[in-house]
């Protein structure tokens, strides 16, 4: 399978994507967003960073890059896309997932390990976890607090959209587990066809033991899974 | 004679706004009385060539809404001198 992961001017989690992919036996190569094509991707991680600097909004300027036209179109033909941290900004500020990613409540950047629950195994990026599986994954951003009106949380819910949720160590949904103040304790959604997802933890560094827990390779090795299902459905 | 757009974005007021109300906490202790609420927003100065409001005020509408705002989270205001 090739994960190809964008690198935009200040991406700086984007060798670890790659270093993630490759560790799970999977070619992943870097490219530039200049670049128009993804030639042969199999699936799209758009890395954690601070794109642009930050400038003006989180990923509101990557946004407009010539590379996030070609992934538009690939998200539209359902190609697999996961945004990771600065990668989930930059999803929400294209409008390939809904809401917006805010200052976090406490003002303060916050880098420290989190649990997350996977709230549905229905999706490319869950399939290999089962409902309520707790991921201990790290977190790094000063503006991951998710927002969106009552009437986009309300179709997030209707659509088992919200995917993971900030909580405590033995899986409750509490205020206390909640780093940034994200409505409903939302630490990452997918889109309405479930090909798109973004979130603010950091998977691709928490996929071997040395860096304190392997947990996210269950979200890779979700889509490897889900990649070999659909090549299969393909061939036959 | 050329024109310049003020824009001046803000959060609105269904967002939560931790700087706000962190400004606010500070007004209300240095004693200043009376604060109802803060926000805190972001003004740019654009500088245009060109003497037709009409059309430059309908381009950078369009900018606001496209990019130098974020229609989820905030609302802006727009001005063109």
């Amino acid at each position: 399978m090739n994960f190809v992961v964008l690198q935009f001017p200040a991406s700086n989690c984007d060798q670890d994507a790659v270093h993630a992919a490759r560790l799970l036996g999977h070619s992943a190569r870097l490219l530039w967003h200049k670049e128009n094509t993804l030639k042969d991707a199999d699936a799209v991680i758009v890395p954690g960073g601070f794109s642009y600097g930050d400038y003006l909004r989180c990923g509101a300027i990557a946004r407009f890059s010539p590379v996030m036209r070609a992934v538009t179109e690939f998200a539209a033909n359902g190609g697999m896309v996961l945004g990771i941290c600065n990668g989930f900004q930059v999803l929400t500020e294209a409008g390939l997932l809904p809401g917006a990613l805010i200052r976090n409540r406490s003002l303060q950047f916050r880098c420290e390990h989190v649990h997350v629950k996977t709230v549905t195994a229905d999706s490319p990026f869950t399939n290999q976890a089962a409902a309520g599986r707790l991921l201990r994954l790290p977190i790094a951003h000063g503006e991951g607090c998710y927002f969106a009106d009552d009437d986009t949380l309300a179709r997030l819910r209707t659509n088992h959209q919200v995917l993971w949720q900030y909580a405590t160590a033995d899986g409750a949904i509490t205020d206390d587990a909640n780093p940034n103040g994200a409505l409903e304790n939302i630490a990452g959604i997918c889109n309405e066809s479930r090909n798109v997802a973004g979130l603010m933890p950091h998977p691709e560094r928490a996929c071997e033991s040395v860096l304190g827990s392997e947990d996210g390779r269950l979200i890779f090795e979700s889509m490897i899974h889900a990649h070999a299902r659909r090549a299969g459905a393909r061939a036959a | 004679m050329n024109m310049k757009a003020k824009i001046i974005i803000t959060p609105k007021k269904a967002v939560l706004d931790p700087q706000g109300k962190t400004v606010s906490n500070a007004l209300e202790h240095m004693g200043y009385e009376g604060i109802m609420a803060v926000h805190v927003g972001k003004y740019l100065e654009i500088d245009l060539a060109g003497t037709d409001k009409v059309v430059a005020r309908q381009r950078m509408a369009e900018a606001c809404s496209r990019f130098l705002s974020n229609p989820v989270i905030e609302d802006y205001r727009l001005e063109i001198e």
